[in-house]
């Protein structure tokens, strides 16, 4: 068992403190019990269990500081790896973008941590698996999945007076499901913090229906279509547009987001329908209320109807430009409607539905231009009905043209950490068609 | 996936404490780095515990690794160091084979208490999982070495260097670029030793030292009035070296088209950053690609990632079995195609080659992570698919009974299993040079360094950019384009390949951070390869108005 409480972590924390001579030392220790199980081909192929633990120094003399790590906590462990840092700080060149560690903060508390989560057995994975391979084995279909859980906790404390905690737990589950013939394939996609929320028959159940729906597809003209994209689909081009949201590759007129000479804060770059924000105490999305430096995170709007509210600036960069440090978000929520998918479809003349994108490579960082593949299930939709399944499409597309070429906000779901809606987009830029299924 | 995060977190200059988390190891003084580590007597009698342990408790096979994991990461920007960083990672990691069924634990307490426990771990996990087991394992024979060792043939050990002369290298580089106009350079130094101790119950003691090295920096030029920014990275590669792959020797550089300089196992970091910045500033004014068909003139360190994506991995038997299909996906490369006997992968002139021994290669070892004395075998000849790649526990499912030698884990508490050895194209045997192949072409597209990358999960359709570009008309080279990337089909890609230049022109490509698995590992691969010329591939305009 890797996981410390509270006070546990504040004694070890401020034992190693207790050694420190250098001007500055800031100190972390974290820990996580993970469990895992793989199987394919409709058997397990795999399972694991890890453990681990980890200390980490910085030790700062001026400008210089040098780090090192340990993994055992006795006294003389916790000496040794202090006195490592400092001598690795003293021959360290200076950093000129050097910050002293911050001062005593206030947090809120967290409730990213959820028991029934860490009580997960090596029995409920076996069923987990067993879940998918069971119906899958049933209908002619094979299953390939894998399961991963895992509880944690992080502490951090400084010599200015620092102290952060918190723990969390996380349950991620996918399981790809095709049609023996080869020529149908589902995948669906389930996270938690808390595993009462994951029922693994109802996963398998739309991977399986959405394998069998995808049998044998058409192929249709590449071209600029309207797309329902299910949140899965979405995700990766939003968080990869929040890498963008860097105040300073901005100012440094390196990114989507320089305009100018300055940045396009303030400005709108999609539809106004669009809103984006972070907020580590979302019920649905809860994470840790402090990041790795011990920075309070809180909610905070990125994208306000379609306008830029934020850019995230480091404490180093904030100094340089007179402003105040915005930390990095640590889940990205995009408000939706009350559309379900079934209305969706329902409101769609004609268009694809998109299950999920892959292989997602950055094109072009000046536009945030990106390419990747539908994969798993896209079907044609025409006068309000899913009529037949279509072959995969490559794309390349932008997410800021296809924000602003929103049609239509639906549901939100959780996906890898984040809620995001259901979205109806128009003109979605496909440019040639894939025979994998 | 791996790749995306070590950008984010390089690019970023993120503070030291995230570092050892990415290189999997605790944090220790340079001094440390040359610490010779236990003693192979000893590496020998504690792997021997692990071996009797197993046997003791009802296995029929087991296999144990003692790994010490020592890696150095230099990072800077413009005249500021950034980062130094040297880790060290050591523990064991014990395979066994209980009913049939593999288990696996591993431990960082390798003293005979430790061993003992963590071999029982695994044996347990194997008795669990045998239940649910409907294939039991078949392990093809492996030959008894005794007691053996291998080493990368190193002239310059990265650890005996002085963190110093590294600084000063890439500060050198920085100012250069920033010399001849960049606006931004980054530069980073990533050096890697594993010292790997492998013991079997098939009566192997296998030692190997292993040194891996990649020098890179990526330079920016910005045209503020246009709003316009370029990136242009370095044309190096990551080696299977030591410290001496950045000599810069000048036997080793070969005089491309358009001016490029590029490098074959010696590179010029400091040369290379000053025509970076020279050509990121040219990007900014380049020519917008018209869309069409072009005749390809494709450079190895750009080929190579194309090689690697349509032709290693789709080769991976278990890819095809469908033991990926969750993550990276399965294949086209079917069995079916491959007993068909004659399954046209690419034109008669493509020879694809899986290789585990080549100097200088990342993917060059004595023995694989199970022991297996690695070797090099076709996986396609003159255009047609014979091989794929495949280990001990996979063989008897392609009627063969000799493992190809390919096994990896990326750390002694990873699991081994099948990872892709270097894939290279064989080189033209008639004596043909880039700039004859330029000659030749009339309306082509010259592509120089790795891209935009991105592929399906069968590997039939894909999409590729690269570092710079030059527009070809009626043989000559007439000037840089902008906006550049090809999309085709895997087997009509190697299909319309109708030239390749001769071994003079021969180099590698590299990357230290292949994925795969779940949990996901990361696997250090070379890609050889000439001057190769593809004809009538399509090219799309990737510019965009946002």
């Amino acid at each position: 068992m890797a996981i410390y409480t509270k006070e546990e972590a504040r004694r070890i924390l401020e034992k190693a403190l207790s050694f420190s001579t250098a001007d500055a030392c800031a100190i972390s220790l974290g820990g996580s019990d993970s469990g895992n199980i793989r199987y394919a081909r409709n058997t397990v192929s795999t399972s694991g269990y890890r453990s681990n633990q980890n200390l980490a120094v910085t030790s700062s003399f001026g400008k210089q500081s040098g780090s090192a790590t340990i993994d055992e906590f006795d006294d003389a462990s916790l000496e040794k790896v202090v006195k490592r840092a400092e001598e690795l700080a003293k021959l360290s060149p200076e950093n000129p973008e050097f910050m002293a560690p911050l001062g005593p903060q206030n947090y809120d508390e967290p409730k990213s941590f959820i028991e029934s989560t860490a009580n997960i057995t090596p029995e409920f994975r076996a069923k987990v698996a067993g879940s998918s391979i069971n119906p899958a084995s049933e209908k002619d279909v094979t299953a390939a999945g894998f399961l991963n859980d895992s509880s944690g906790f992080r502490a951090l404390l400084n010599s200015n007076g620092l102290f952060a905690y918190n723990k969390s737990t996380d349950v991620d589950f996918t399981v790809t499901m095709r049609t023996n013939d080869g020529t149908g394939s589902g995948w669906v996609s389930r996270d938690f913090n808390d595993v009462r929320k994951f029922d693994a028959d109802e996963a398998a159940k739309v991977a399986i229906d959405k394998a069998i729906m995808s049998r044998e597809a058409r192929a249709i003209e590449p071209g600029k279509y309207t797309v329902i994209l299910e949140p899965a689909a979405s995700v990766d081009l939003l968080r990869n547009m929040s890498w963008a949201f860097n105040a300073r590759t901005a100012d440094e007129g390196r990114s989507f987001m320089s305009k100018d000479g300055g940045t396009k804060l303030g400005q709108k770059i999609v539809d106004e329908r669009v809103n984006i924000w972070s907020d580590p105490l979302n019920p649905e999305v809860p994470t840790s209320t402090w990041n790795g430096e011990g920075m309070p995170l809180k909610k905070t709007s990125w994208i306000e109807n379609g306008v830029v509210k934020n850019l995230a600036y480091d404490r180093y960069w904030a100094k340089e430009k007179g402003t105040d440090p915005v930390p990095y978000p640590s889940n990205f929520i995009m408000a939706g409607g009350d559309a379900s998918l079934a209305d969706l479809i329902k409101s769609t003349k004609r268009g694809i539905l998109v299950t999920r994108l892959w292989y997602i490579r950055s094109v072009d960082p000046q536009t945030l231009l990106y390419t990747g593949l539908t994969r798993d299930g896209t079907f044609y939709i025409e006068n309000g009905e899913i009529r037949y399944p279509v072959k995969n499409f490559r794309f390349n597309e932008s997410p800021i043209i296809m924000l602003n070429n929103l049609e239509e906000l639906g549901q939100q779901v959780r996906i890898n950490g984040n809620l995001i809606p259901y979205m109806k987009v128009r003109d979605f830029t496909f440019t040639s068609l894939s025979d994998a299924v | 996936m791996e790749r995306r995060k070590f950008v984010q977190l390089a690019g970023l200059g993120t503070g030291a404490l995230m570092m050892p988390s990415l290189f999997l190891g605790n944090n220790i003084p340079v001094e440390a780095l040359l610490d010779p580590g236990m003693d192979i007597a000893v590496k020998k009698r504690l792997a021997d515990v692990a071996l009797n342990t197993a046997r003791s408790l009802g296995a029929t096979y087991a296999d144990a690794r003692i790994g010490r994991y020592l890696n150095q990461y230099v990072s800077t920007r413009e005249d500021k160091v950034q980062n130094v960083v040297n880790t060290e990672s050591f523990g064991i990691g014990i395979r066994v084979i209980t009913n049939g069924t593999w288990g696996f634990a591993s431990t960082n307490d390798v003293t005979e208490d430790g061993i003992k426990k963590a071999t029982d771990q695994a044996v347990a996990i194997a008795k669990a999982n045998s239940i649910i087991q409907k294939d039991p394992v078949k392990l093809a024979p492996v030959e008894a070495y005794g007691e053996v060792s291998w080493k990368t043939p190193i002239k310059k050990d990265f650890k005996e260097v002085p963190v110093s002369e590294k600084v000063e290298l890439l500060l050198k580089a920085n100012a250069a670029a920033m010399d001849n106009g960049a606006n931004f350079v980054n530069s980073n130094l990533f050096m890697v030793n594993e010292q790997k101790y492998f013991a079997s119950t098939d009566g192997s003691y296998i030692d190997q030292d292993i040194h891996r090295i990649w020098p890179t920096f990526g330079v920016t030029a910005i045209d503020r009035a246009a709003n316009k920014f370029k990136s242009r990275d370095a044309l190096s590669a990551p080696m299977g070296m030591g410290y001496e792959y950045l000599d810069g020797l000048e036997s080793e550089k070969l005089e491309g088209p358009a001016g490029l300089r590029l490098y074959r196992n010696s590179y010029d970091i400091v040369e290379d950053a000053t025509l970076a910045a020279k050509q990121a500033k040219e990007m900014l004014n380049a020519k917008s690609v018209d869309p069409g068909k072009y005749d390809l003139v494709l450079e190895p360190n750009h080929l190579g990632l194309t090689i690697h994506e349509s032709v290693g991995h789709p080769l991976e038997l278990d890819r095809v079995l469908g033991y990926e299909a969750n993550y990276a996906g399965t294949s086209f490369a079917t069995l079916d195609k491959w007993k068909s006997g004659d399954f046209k992968y690419g034109s008669d002139i493509v020879n694809l080659i899986a290789d585990k021994t080549q100097p200088g290669s990342l993917g060059a070892v004595g023995y694989d992570d199970e022991g297996v004395k690695t070797k090099h075998w076709d996986l396609v000849r003159n255009g047609v698919l014979k091989n794929y790649q495949a280990i001990r526990d996979q063989v008897h499912m392609i009627d063969q009974n000799e493992s190809h030698g390919c096994c990896y884990a990326q750390s002694w508490n990873d699991v081994q299993f099948q990872r892709m050895p270097n894939v290279s194209l064989e080189p033209g045997k008639e004596k043909y040079s880039i700039h004859e192949m330029i000659k030749d072409v009339e309306k082509g597209i010259y592509i120089a360094g790795r891209g935009s990358y991105s592929i399906d999960q069968q590997r039939y359709n894909f999409q590729f950019g690269g570092t710079v570009y030059y527009e070809i008309k009626n043989g000559e080279i007439v000037g840089m384009l902008d906006d550049v990337a090809y999309q085709s089909n895997t087997q009509e890609f190697w299909n319309s390949c109708t030239k390749i230049c001769d071994e003079s022109d021969y180099r590698m490509f590299g990357s230290f951070f292949d994925g795969k698995g779940q949990p996901s590992q990361v696997s250090a691969v070379s890609h050889g390869s000439s001057t190769s010329r593809f004809n009538d591939v399509n090219v799309i305009n990737t510019g965009r108005t946002v």
